[in-house]
């Protein structure tokens, strides 16, 4: 499972990053790169400040 | 670039900005990075800040003060209005900055005083050898490289890598999050010396609405929720929602969106060879939100530290140590007497924020210190408050304050 990042609705705030409880995320100037630790959780999803973020399910 | 430095700050907001000035001053070969190619920009904050402490770091200066506040009104979800004001002469006690060209003006000082400062530079991972932090790998234009220092000082904001790194854990938990949208708007007509904030679980779940005067009939009107609480309406959405009800004629010239730690402090700050500062280590208020000052406060605090540790030849966790002990003294007190306050306060109804604001309504406070609203209102209302009680005992045998403090 992992994440999709829509980048036209992301305002690369970090926020995301901050509550990843693996640590799969990363903020890179204007976008989220995520890496192979993500589990799917959906923390991020829920905590984006513009609803970014999907989880794939 | 060199390869090898006293110093790496990771990060030049307010907090490494401070950290590299006060290591450079230090007589240190000191190394900041940013990973954006423009420092302060986006900016992830409303911008206030208490005129007190911002002084003990730099000299007020009018090219980044966008208003002087000298008052506060809460609104309460009836509508009923608790207003705290500085009664003396002059009386600000707050600015409201232009972080823009204020995080710009720090890094430019910690330049002057001798800080090598690369922007466009991402920290990508830390040396780690014996257990000890020797130094960070980095991207620059897309190339790779490794530099070695004596200590690291993380100050890579909310999204903070560099603890995790170094095996600290900082994730924060959605109940621990504030998740935020503002917007900066144009013909705002509130009045440009007070800070506004409503409350209300309609308004804002766990949070509050602000408005900050930015000057020119300018605003930073924001909203903050706790994670737990979002989801289905998202605080972009609660933003307009109060926009369209209460400021139909503002005009949106910038949005921001952010987190807010409101964690309080964690258990470690500190490794060998390393040392976290600012929001990279938890160090925002849970009431207020304000991170600034705690960050400066810290920044320097670790840059003072560094160069005793490196004049030592120890910078080990033993030396460290005393970087750690001495932010909780202080900024550490304040951020849990806040959390406490903050855990009460979430769990208020409407029904309790109306009264607790109603039983304030004939008081005139002539202060804007949050200790003498919190005074009123235990006073006024012991029962809803109780959990509280121990902080007030504290307060008062130590004249602890919040930020907001007049001259």
């Amino acid at each position: 499972m992992s994440i999709s990042v829509n980048k036209y609705i992301c305002g690369y705030c970090g926020a995301c990053v901050g509550v990843c409880p693996t640590g799969a995320l990363e903020l890179v100037e204007t976008w989220i790169e995520v890496d192979n630790k993500c589990t799917g959780c959906g923390i991020c999803q829920k905590i984006c400040p513009l609803g970014a973020i999907e989880v794939n399910r | 670039m060199k390869d090898h430095y006293d110093v790496i700050v990771v990060g030049a907001g307010p907090g490494g900005s401070i950290a590299a000035k006060t290591a450079a001053k230090e007589g240190l070969d000191v190394l900041m990075i940013e990973k954006r190619q423009e420092i302060g920009d986006p900016i992830r904050c409303a911008e206030g800040v208490g005129k007190f402490h911002l002084k003990q770091h730099i000299e007020p200066d009018p090219r980044w003060i966008c208003a002087d506040v000298k008052g506060s009104c809460i609104i309460s979800p009836d509508g009923t209005k608790v207003k705290m004001a500085e009664e003396m002469s002059g009386g600000e006690v707050g600015y409201v900055l232009e972080r823009k060209i204020f995080d710009r003006a720090l890094a430019n000082e910690s330049a002057l005083a001798g800080a090598e400062v690369m922007v466009k530079t991402r920290a990508t991972d830390l040396i780690i050898e014996n257990d000890t932090v020797c130094g960070i790998k980095l991207m620059h234009l897309g190339k790779m490289h490794e530099v070695r220092s004596k200590i690291v000082i993380g100050a890579d904001g909310m999204e903070s890598k560099v603890g995790r790194w170094a095996g600290i854990e900082t994730a924060v938990k959605p109940s621990d999050m504030e998740t935020c949208a503002q917007y900066l708007v144009s013909n705002a007509n509130i009045d440009q010396e007070f800070c506004y904030f409503y409350l209300g679980n309609e308004i804002a779940p766990a949070g509050y609405v602000w408005m900050f005067p930015k000057g020119g009939n300018k605003a930073n009107v924001g909203i903050g929720i706790l994670g737990s609480k979002s989801g289905e309406d998202r605080p972009i959405d609660l933003l307009n929602a109060f926009m369209e009800k209460n400021m139909p004629d503002a005009k949106i010239i910038e949005m921001v969106i952010g987190g807010v730690p409101v964690c309080g402090t964690i258990d470690r700050t500190i490794a060998n060879g390393l040392m976290l500062v600012g929001d990279a280590a938890r160090q925002s208020d849970p009431i207020t939100g304000g991170g600034i000052i705690n960050a400066m406060d810290a920044g320097k605090i670790a840059g003072e530290i560094a160069a005793k540790a490196i004049r030592n030849g120890d910078c080990s966790t033993d030396t460290l140590q005393e970087y750690e002990e001495l932010w909780r003294k202080t900024i550490g007190k304040e951020i849990n007497n806040s959390l406490i306050v903050k855990e009460t306060f979430v769990k208020f109804t409407d029904e309790d924020l109306n009264s607790l604001a109603y039983s304030l309504k004939d008081i005139n406070f002539t202060s804007m210190s949050l200790l003498d609203l919190l005074k009123a209102l235990f006073k006024a209302n012991k029962k809803l408050l109780w959990d509280l009680r121990g902080i007030f005992k504290d307060f008062i045998k130590n004249d602890v304050d919040f930020k907001y403090k007049a001259e």
